[in-house]
C-alpha cells in the first residue's frame, strides 16, 4: 500500500491488486510487535547504530545498500505514518520506544495494545482510499507477470469471486505480495503468504537472493489452543515483562547455548529457536514439542498494567498467566531472502520492482525484531517512487497476445477433469509437512535432497492431474492450484539454496555443517534458465558507513 | 491442524448454495479437540472431505483480518473466535449480505470489485 501511495503521489495512475480484500490480508495487519526506527524520541540514537545492530544480527551477509536504506529512511516513514494518524504509543509528549532483542537502543515504536499491525494497515488503507489515482481491486490473485523483450508490461490475474481471468497492462509492476510462510505446516502468518512474489519473479526472469534464510520465530504459541489471537503474541509480553523460558523439566536453558536470558529477553531469534529445538531433541521438551514460557512469578496487577484487555482475552481462552505456563516453540515466520533488487528496488527485469518482505538481502542471515514493518514502509515508498519515474519514461509495450498462455491456463483448469481425485489443498498440506520436516530449522543434505526429489516428482506427476471442483464463483480449488504452483517453485528455490550453503549461519542451520565458514560470507543468487534453477554466488556488498556514536 | 487426535467429534451443519437459492445443509463429522474454533473445523472439512466448500478467511487465527464472519448457531460471529463444541453446530452465511456461494457473502467494498474496475476501464 505504501508503494501505491508513493507511485500515485509521484504522478502515476496505480492499480492495487490484492488476493484478499485490500489491506486486510497479508502479514502487516497481523504484526503485533514493533517498528524499528532511530527517531531518538526515547533516548539519543542514530540510524548508523540501527545499521550496526542490523548488520550484526545479519551475520556478515546483509546487503549494505539495502540495509543502509532501511535504517536511514525508517525515521522518515515513522514520522509520515504519525502525520497520517497511526497513533504510535506516546509518553510525556513523545513517541514511546522500547528495546527489542538485538537493538542497542530504545528504538522500537508500537501501538497499544498489541495493535501495531492493524493500526499500520488501517492508516495505509485510509491514505490509499484518499488518493484518486489509485484504483483498488480486491479478490484478484496475480498468476503471471508478463514480460516482453526484457520489459515487464503487465500481469494476468484470477478474480476468485467471479471466476474470471483478468489482464492488466502496465508500464511498471511492483511485487509486494509478502513472504512464503505458507510453505511450512507450522507457520505464524496469514493464508495469503504462499511465496507468490518469489515465483512470479523467477518466472519473469528476475533473480532471487539468499532464499535459504527462512526465519523461524522461536516462541510461537503451541498450547493450550488459543483462538482469536496471533500465535506470536508472546514476544511483546517478553519485552515488557520478561518471562522465564523453561524446558520440560522446568529448568532455564538458554545459557547452555551461549545466550543469556535469566528472565529477561535478550537472546536473538536464531539462537533461541536453535536452543528450544535442541532441548526438544534431547527429550527435554514440553508435551506439544516446545518449551514452557512462564509469567507466574509476576503479580496480576503488573500483567494487567502492561496488557490490559489482552489478559481478559487470555482468560476467555482458559489461560491464567498467574497460575500456569504456556507452551511455545519455533514456527516459520519471515523470509530474509527474496527478490534481488538494487537501491531503487529494481529487479534485473526492466520495469519489475519488489517491495517489503518480497525483497531479499537487507537483513542478511537473520532479521531483527522490528525491522519487518520498517522494511515494508521504506522499500514500499522507494519502489513506488522509482516505478513512477520509470512509468513516465517508457512507452507501453503491451500486446494482448502476451497474455494468451496465462489466460488459456485458467480456462483449461476450469474445464479440467482430474482423474487423480486429489485436490490442490491436499497436496499443499503434503508440501507443507515436507518442508517443515526437511527444510525447517534444522537441515541436512539427506533430508534436503529427499525433499527436492519429492518436489520435482510432485511438479512432474502429482501436480499435473489434480481434481478441481466445477463451481464458477469462489472456487478455492482453482485459487489453491495457482498457489500450489507458486509454492512448488518457491519451495524448490529454498531447498536448492539450503543444499548449496554447506555451513550454518543465522537462520540456516545445517546439522551436517554446524559451524559458520568464512568462505561463505557471500550471497547466493538463483535464476531460472530454460526452466532450470541455476545457483550462483556474489560477493557481499558491505556497508562502508561509519557508525556515529551518540 | 492436519491430524486431530481424540475421540470426540463435532457435527457441522453447513449451508450450501448460490445467490437466490433455497440451498441445503450438508452435515460433516469433524474430529474435535478442546479449544478448536469453528474456522478450524471448516478448514478441516476443506482439507479432508470437501474442498469445494466456499469460505473466506485470511489471518486464520488472529482475528486481525475480520473477513471470516458467518452465522454460527443463529449468532453473527467471527468463525476464528467462535468456539467449536463437541455437539451439533449450524453455520450459515451472513443474513443481510447477498450470497456469493456457500458461506461467502458479498463483503467487498463496491469500488474494489471487478465490476467497478471493468466499468472504469471501459470508459
Amino acid at each position: 500500500m505504501y508503494a501505491a501511495i508513493a507511485a500515485a503521489r509521484n504522478g502515476s495512475s496505480v492499480l492495487l491488486l490484492d488476493k484478499s480484500l485490500v489491506g486486510r490480508g497479508g502479514a502487516t495487519i497481523m504484526a503485533q510487535m514493533t517498528v524499528a526506527a532511530a527517531i531518538s524520541h526515547q533516548e539519543p540514537d542514530h540510524w548508523t547504530l540501527h545499521l550496526a545492530d542490523t548488520k550484526e544480527a545479519g551475520r556478515d551477509i546483509c546487503d549494505g545498500v539495502l540495509s543502509e536504506i532501511l535504517c536511514e529512511d525508517a525515521p522518515k516513514r515513522i514520522h509520515e505514518m504519525d502525520q497520517w494518524g497511526a497513533h504510535w504509543a506516546r509518553e510525556e509528549g513523545h513517541i514511546k520506544q522500547v528495546v527489542a532483542p538485538g537493538h542497542s537502543r530504545s528504538r522500537c515504536c508500537y501501538v497499544d495494545f498489541l495493535n501495531t499491525g492493524p493500526a499500520v494497515a488501517g492508516t495505509l488503507r485510509r491514505q490509499v482510499s484518499k488518493m484518486e489515482t489509485i484504483k483498488r481491486l480486491s479478490n484478484v490473485a496475480v498468476t503471471d507477470v508478463l514480460v516482453h523483450d526484457g520489459q515487464a508490461v503487465g500481469a494476468v490475474g484470477l478474480d476468485v469471486i467471479e471466476g474470471e481471468v483478468v489482464t492488466f497492462e502496465a508500464k511498471a509492476v511492483i511485487l509486494a505480495a509478502g513472504g512464503l510462510t505458507k510453505l511450512y505446516s507450522r507457520n505464524s502468518a496469514s493464508t495469503n503468504m504462499a511465496g507468490e512474489a518469489y515465483a512470479l519473479a523467477l518466472w519473469a526472469g528476475a533473480e532471487l537472493i539468499d532464499m535459504e534464510f527462512v526465519q523461524f520465530f522461536p516462541i510461537a504459541h503451541l498450547a493450550p489452543r488459543l483462538v482469536g489471537m496471533d500465535p506470536i503474541m508472546w514476544d511483546p509480553f517478553r519485552y515488557k515483562l520478561g518471562g522465564r523460558l523453561l524446558n520440560g523439566n522446568f529448568e532455564e536453558f538458554i545459557h547452555l547455548y551461549g545466550g543469556s536470558d535469566a528472565g529477561k529477553y535478550t537472546a536473538v531469534r536464531d539462537l533461541a529457536s536453535y536452543a528450544i529445538l535442541k532441548e526438544v531433541e534431547a527429550g527435554r521438551g514440553s508435551p506439544h514439542g516446545g518449551v514452557y514460557l512462564d509469567f507466574s512469578h509476576l503479580p496480576e496487577a503488573e500483567l494487567r498494567g502492561a496488557f490490559g484487555p489482552v489478559i481478559d482475552r487470555l482468560l476467555a481462552n482458559g489461560i491464567d498467566l498467574t497460575k500456569m505456563p504456556i507452551e511455545v516453540g519455533p514456527t516459520a515466520h519471515y523470509q530474509m531472502g527474496g527478490v534481488r533488487v538494487n537501491g531503487r528496488m529494481e529487479t534485473s527485469v526492466n520495469g519489475l520492482y519488489a517491495a517489503g518482505e518480497a525483497v531479499g538481502g537487507a537483513n542478511g542471515a537473520n532479521r531483527l525484531s522490528g525491522n519487518a514493518i520498517s522494511e515494508a514502509l521504506v522499500f514500499g515508498e522507494r519502489a513506488g517512487r522509482f516505478a513512477a519515474e520509470q512509468a513516465r519514461h517508457v512507452t507501453s509495450a503491451w500486446n494482448a497476445r502476451l497474455a494468451a498462455p496465462a489466460v488459456d491456463q485458467v480456462r483449461t483448469l476450469q474445464e479440467h477433469k482430474g482423474k487423480s481425485g486429489v485436490h490442490p489443498v491436499t497436496l499443499q498440506s503434503e508440501l507443507k509437512d515436507l518442508m517443515w520436516e526437511n527444510a525447517g530449522p534444522f537441515r541436512t543434505a539427506d533430508k534436503l535432497t529427499m525433499s527436492l526429489a519429492r518436489i520435482n516428482e510432485i511438479q512432474r506427476h502429482d501436480f499435473t492431474d489434480l481434481a478441481i471442483s466445477r463451481e464458477r464463483q469462489f472456487n478455492l480449488d482453482l485459487q489453491d492450484w495457482f498457489e500450489l504452483r507458486a509454492m512448488l517453485t518457491t519451495a524448490k528455490a529454498v531447498v536448492t539454496a539450503a543444499l548449496a550453503r554447506t555451513e550454518s549461519r543465522g537462520a540456516h542451520q545445517r546439522l551436517d555443517f554446524p559451524d559458520s565458514d568464512a568462505s561463505f560470507v557471500k550471497n547466493q543468487v538463483l535464476q531460472l534458465k530454460n526452466g532450470r534453477l541455476t545457483v550462483g554466488w556474489t560477493p557481499v556488498v558491505q556497508s562502508q558507513v561509519k557508525v556515529v556514536e551518540i | 491442524m492436519s491430524a486431530i487426535s481424540g475421540e470426540k467429534t463435532a457435527l457441522l451443519r453447513v449451508w450450501r448454495g448460490g445467490p437466490d437459492q433455497e440451498g441445503r445443509y450438508d452435515t460433516f463429522k469433524v474430529p474435535y479437540e478442546d479449544g478448536m474454533s469453528v474456522l478450524d473445523a471448516l478448514r478441516w472439512i476443506r482439507r479432508h472431505v470437501d474442498s469445494s466448500l466456499a469460505i473466506r478467511y485470511s489471518c486464520i487465527n488472529a482475528n486481525a483480518c475480520k473477513t471470516c464472519m458467518a452465522v454460527v448457531n443463529d449468532r453473527v460471529e467471527y468463525t476464528c473466535t467462535a468456539r467449536l463444541e463437541p455437539t451439533t453446530v449450524t453455520v450459515k452465511p451472513l443474513p443481510k449480505r447477498s450470497v456469493i456461494r456457500d458461506l461467502v457473502t458479498d463483503t467487498t467494498p463496491a469500488e474494489e470489485k471487478l465490476e467497478s474496475f471493468n466499468q472504469e476501464r471501459g470508459q
